[in-house]
């Protein structure tokens, strides 16, 4: 730590260049964020889908489970922006419904990935030793099972008891969010452990762990917000990535029940009416992949703004 | 090599251990009882049911149950499908090879896209190419596979109506019209695989490229005046695979995630469609064995993986 200090303690701090207004560190990565066109018109995009999502059954106030028979797979019209599925029963509001179930099953899920993953990787990158060794392996175990085939396990497993006990809706929702998430926090965790090996090492940590602050608070306080752009960018792309989980569960006819009409449960229904209705399958299809692919290119432009190294 | 290969086989070990407990820990922990039947059955008194279950060693403690199962497996006795009505292992034998062809050949496919488009675009990088290759693959790796899959039967079976959107195993007829229709019918979930593993391939290739031509080998090889060619085939790509191929190896769960989904649309015959459809019927035993299955192929994946890095990377010392 030689030539760090100052030469006398009474030497004069010198003249900060105030020809640039202070810019703080949220500042800078706007800045860098709005460089990347796409990803401020996805961002754009996003935030209609959400409000769209949000709002949109207060003004399309359609019910979603109205039942016409004689308005059967109809293509887009006036009374039905966007047709009608077999029952009868108007998409636009069935997609508005669904929309925050899989928004929210998407954002739920990415929590638990994140705490998890931030969880595992703090513990792993401070203790070193066996525990992070222990921890390693885990997480290398768990990047190595194939997630889908024991999503639909655990789902076949403990649905009906869950359900039993909570109710259909809430059961199966703290059941899809649990294993999704519990299937995504690794990369997160290997992040976070690959941030706490270069950050505990830092002169400010050495400096905060001199004047005697716990190991706790060194981690809370110091080492975290440091760590914290990569797993902003990690947890952008965990969102999309917990919507196609959802949504492919769904899609197999083992996600939400019928009655909850998930965008992925949507095209599970109109898929075997791709001939007489493709309208069906094609709006809740282009909702995914709409959503997803602005995630993705937000979380791109995310990782541009807040994690400067890796920026090619 | 032999001594490497020997290690690594050593290393897999473990983790089939691993899953093999997470496995049973999470058939363990599940509620519900197989007497369930038997307990609603006032023909059976609880005393029988209880030393039916005493026979059974259901009321052993948990490691008991977990080494008899284990030893069940290993030794092949992966016990009868209730729906079915055969043997686990000879109904997974039977389906295992289709998937592993779809598989397989969606792997060639998406390799063939993203090597060229990758190292094309990395030696141009910021070019129109470039923007629009980068452009295509976010969307491509965006589209998830069911969707892929719906939009293709629409254009090519229903609209166009070129291509058969159901999988027959069983085509009556021979000689080169038989594998005509066998190319046929598995040109759609062949490509729905491929291109969404092509995409995901060419970001990484692109960024393994970039990172590797800027070194100063490279301008070496140039200054020493090897051709253009030789210089990236020879000397870029080799090194710039090596990352790729460990995030290859960690995209496998993916890429067995998007079988089961092309499997069930497009009704192949393989252990993913199996999987959904045990699911459907409660055929636990099926269940079980698919799962493990699959987990098995994604170690010996890896296991894949470890050797090719070895090969691309004489560095790592065999002994």
């Amino acid at each position: 730590m030689a030539g760090s200090t100052l030469a006398s303690a009474t030497a004069s701090a010198p003249a900060a260049p105030a020809q640039r207004p202070l810019v703080s560190p949220w500042g800078e990565a706007w800045r860098r964020f709005r460089k990347h066109r796409l990803a401020v018109v996805s961002l754009v995009v996003l935030t209609v889908i959400i409000l769209a999502v949000l709002l949109g059954p207060l003004v399309w106030t359609v019910p979603i489970d109205e039942i016409n028979f004689r308005a059967r797979l109809q293509g887009p019209s006036l009374a039905h922006p966007l047709g009608t599925d077999d029952l009868g029963q108007d998409l636009l509001a069935r997609m508005l419904y669904g929309g925050r179930i899989s928004l929210a099953v998407g954002f739920a899920a990415m929590l638990v990935a994140v705490v998890v993953g931030t969880l595992v990787g703090s513990v792993a990158g401070i203790s070193r030793g066996a525990t992070d060794a222990v921890l390693m392996w885990l997480t290398d175990l768990f990047l190595s099972l194939p997630s889908l085939p024991l999503l639909l396990l655990v789902i076949y497993l403990f649905r009906e008891p869950l359900r039993a006990i909570v109710g259909p809706e809430v059961g199966i929702f703290i059941l899809i969010v649990a294993v999704i998430g519990g299937f995504n926090w690794m990369p997160v965790a290997r992040l976070v452990r690959a941030q706490f090996f270069s950050l505990r090492e830092k002169e400010f940590v050495e400096a905060a762990r001199a004047l005697g602050a716990s190991t706790p608070r060194l981690v809370w306080r110091h080492i975290l917000p440091n760590a914290l752009g990569p797993v902003i960018v990690a947890a952008t792309i965990d969102v999309a990535a917990a919507i196609i989980a959802e949504s492919t569960l769904s899609f197999l006819g083992l996600g939400f029940p019928p009655d909850i009409p998930t965008w992925g449960r949507i095209l599970f229904d109109a898929k075997d009416n791709l001939d007489y209705a493709p309208h069906w399958a094609l709006f809740p299809g282009g909702a995914i992949f709409l959503t997803v692919l602005t995630i993705n290119f937000v979380g791109d432009g995310l990782r541009d703004a807040l994690d400067p190294r890796r920026v090619v | 090599m032999t001594q490497y290969l020997i290690r690594r086989l050593l290393i897999a070990v473990p983790s089939l251990l691993g899953i093999s407990v997470i496995l049973f820990t999470v058939l363990a922990l599940a509620p519900g009882d197989p007497f369930e039947e038997l307990a609603t059955n006032p023909a059976v008194p609880p005393e029988v049911r209880m030393q039916l279950r005493a026979s059974l060693g259901l009321d052993d403690p948990i490691h008991v149950r977990y080494i008899a199962w284990l030893t069940a497996m290993l030794r092949g006795e992966w016990g009868f499908s209730f729906i079915s009505r055969i043997d686990v292992d000879r109904l997974i034998l039977q389906r295992l090879p289709t998937t592993l062809l779809v598989i397989g050949s969606s792997q060639v496919v998406a390799l063939m896209i993203a090597l060229p488009v990758g190292v094309l675009a990395a030696t141009r990088p910021y070019s129109l190419f470039d923007k629009i290759a980068n452009t295509l693959a976010f969307l491509g790796f965006s589209l998830p596979t069911f969707f892929t899959g719906l939009l293709f039967i629409l254009f090519f079976s229903i609209y166009l109506d070129w291509l058969p959107f159901v999988y027959r195993s069983q085509i009556d007829a021979t000689g080169w019209r038989w594998v005509w229709e066998h190319i046929r019918q598995a040109i759609m979930p062949v490509m729905v695989l491929g291109l969404f593993q092509g995409a995901a391939w060419t970001r990484f290739v692109r960024s393994a490229v970039l990172d590797v031509i800027r070194l100063d080998y490279v301008t070496t090889a140039r200054a020493k005046g090897l051709e253009e060619r030789v210089v990236i085939n020879r000397h870029v790509v080799r090194n710039a695979l090596i990352p790729v191929v460990t995030l290859v190896a960690l995209q496998m769960p993916t890429v067995f995630g998007g079988a089961i989904v092309t499997e069930q649309i497009f009704r192949v015959p393989g252990i993913g469609s199996l999987l959904i459809s045990a699911i459907l019927a409660n055929d636990t035993p099926v269940i079980m064995a698919v799962t493990f299955v699959f987990s098995c192929l994604v170690i010996f994946f890896n296991l894949l993986a470890d050797i090719l890095y070895g090969w691309l990377d004489p560095r790592i010392s065999y002994s």
